[in-house]
């Protein structure tokens, strides 16, 4: 903690502040004291909390599944396969629904993101003082935020990678010029109307991947700040918002990571259709 | 909340998921569904084939049933229509005998009486002559009179 009794407004920006790793101005490297350091620290720093939890997290989902995966049997399927199972043919169920092409990439991708993203959200519900004050108590670690997704680094960077695919299979599924002749020839198919149709196009390009990543972001980053203007209430009362806010919010994460799902699926599916 | 390189090491590491679920996780799973599914597809199948069989199977047996009773009526008709005839036969087998026992009968009665009557005719001459003797108080001599007392029998 920055100081023995912070004031609501440092508690709160200290709860916000991530964990980064990068090179000082002066040109040597470390871990930012402060969120001023943090954010001179530009572009080259990375936040090790996120990046932690999220392959963390990412770890124990694939861990897990893999370990259903292999010992699947046809027969008797028990414990943690019935779960795996039941996750595989939601998203299997999801992606045959909206996506009509051929794929193998779609399916294991919804999963991924699906399972990887509600793990990510599911850190929410931590209480939100109790991994900070160990990795202060015990690592001397100033900052810490357990949610990944609160970071808008990481919902941006998963959404880009959607956005990646999504102009990989445009371009693979109608070719170049293809992929052209739809950002310019659309809503108005008239030579005239091109720069219009680029603009109107691109936009709506672009609009997804900042779409996506700035939902789940912005839902969970309230969400978390609820749970932290909730914390500063005298610990007597707190469990009479925190609880409800809590069951309020295992709703919002499921259907966070449910919708960042189903809208890659939709997204892709649109790359792969031909107009 | 400054964008930086966690933005491209969460690309990395989402990339790397999605890689590993795609060639370690899902094909199994979807492997072990789909073969599930086929088994109980199978197994659906296979069930209704035997409702099926079941179905001519009784189909079969109603027949063969029906066959067998008709077939058990008509020798059960056979076996009346003869024993009707055997009941037959022996009657006129049975009056058959009847009248050839009652005829050896009457003639055997005949022969006992024939004989009974010779019998008779010798015991009626031979009283004859006791009694004539008697009467007359002298032998007849029966070689003398035996004519006559055989020509008395024979009226008898």
């Amino acid at each position: 903690m920055a100081s023995e009794n912070p004031t609501a407004s440092e508690y709160i920006k200290h709860h916000l502040q991530n964990l980064t790793f990068g090179q000082h101005p002066d040109g040597s490297w470390g871990i930012a004291e402060t969120s001023k350091q943090a954010s001179d620290m530009g572009f080259w720093a990375i936040h090790l909390d996120t990046m932690g939890f999220s392959i963390g997290l990412g770890i124990l989902f694939l861990a897990l599944f893999r370990m259903a995966a292999k010992k699947a049997s046809v027969e008797t399927p028990r414990g943690l396969q019935n779960f795996v199972e039941l996750m595989v043919e939601f998203v299997d169920n999801s992606v045959k629904e909206s996506f009509h092409g051929k794929s193998k990439v779609i399916a294991p991708l919804a999963l991924t993101i699906f399972v990887w993203i509600f793990l990510m959200n599911l850190m929410d519900l931590v209480p939100v003082d109790f991994v900070p004050r160990i990795a202060s108590d015990i690592f001397g670690l100033e900052y810490f935020k357990i949610v990944p997704t609160t970071d808008i680094n990481a919902t941006l960077g998963l959404s880009l990678s959607v956005f990646f695919l999504i102009i990989f299979y445009s371009i693979s599924m109608k070719g170049f010029g293809g992929f052209v002749k739809e950002l310019t020839l659309q809503p108005f198919n008239t030579p005239i109307m091109i720069p219009f149709n680029f603009v109107l196009e691109m936009v709506g390009l672009l609009a997804k991947p900042v779409s996506l990543a700035l939902r789940l972001f912005g839902n969970l980053y309230a969400g978390e700040l609820i749970f932290i203007l909730i914390a500063i209430l005298p610990w007597g009362v707190q469990w009479m918002l925190s609880v409800p806010w809590a069951i309020f919010h295992i709703l919002v994460i499921t259907l966070q990571a449910f919708i960042f799902m189903m809208l890659t699926i939709v997204y892709l599916s649109m790359a792969h259709e031909k107009h | 909340m400054n964008l930086n390189l966690t933005l491209i090491g969460q690309a990395i590491s989402f990339a790397i998921f999605v890689w590993f679920c795609m060639k370690f996780v899902w094909p199994p799973v979807i492997a072990a569904l789909e073969e599930r599914s086929k088994k109980i597809a199978d197994g659906l199948e296979a069930a209704n084939r035997a409702s099926r069989d079941l179905e001519l199977a009784q189909e079969q047996a109603a027949q063969i049933l029906r066959e067998s009773k008709d077939n058990a009526a008509e020798i059960i008709e056979q076996a009346n229509k003869r024993a009707n005839q055997m009941i037959d036969e022996a009657k006129e087998q049975v009056i058959a005998d009847g009248k050839r026992l009652r005829e050896a009968a009457q003639t055997e009665i005949e022969q006992d009486v024939m004989r009974a009557k010779e019998a008779l005719r010798a015991q009626v001459s031979v009283l004859a002559f006791a009694g004539a003797e008697k009467i007359l108080g002298a032998t007849i001599d029966e070689k003398a009179h035996s004519e006559i007392v055989e020509q008395l029998a024979k009226e008898l």
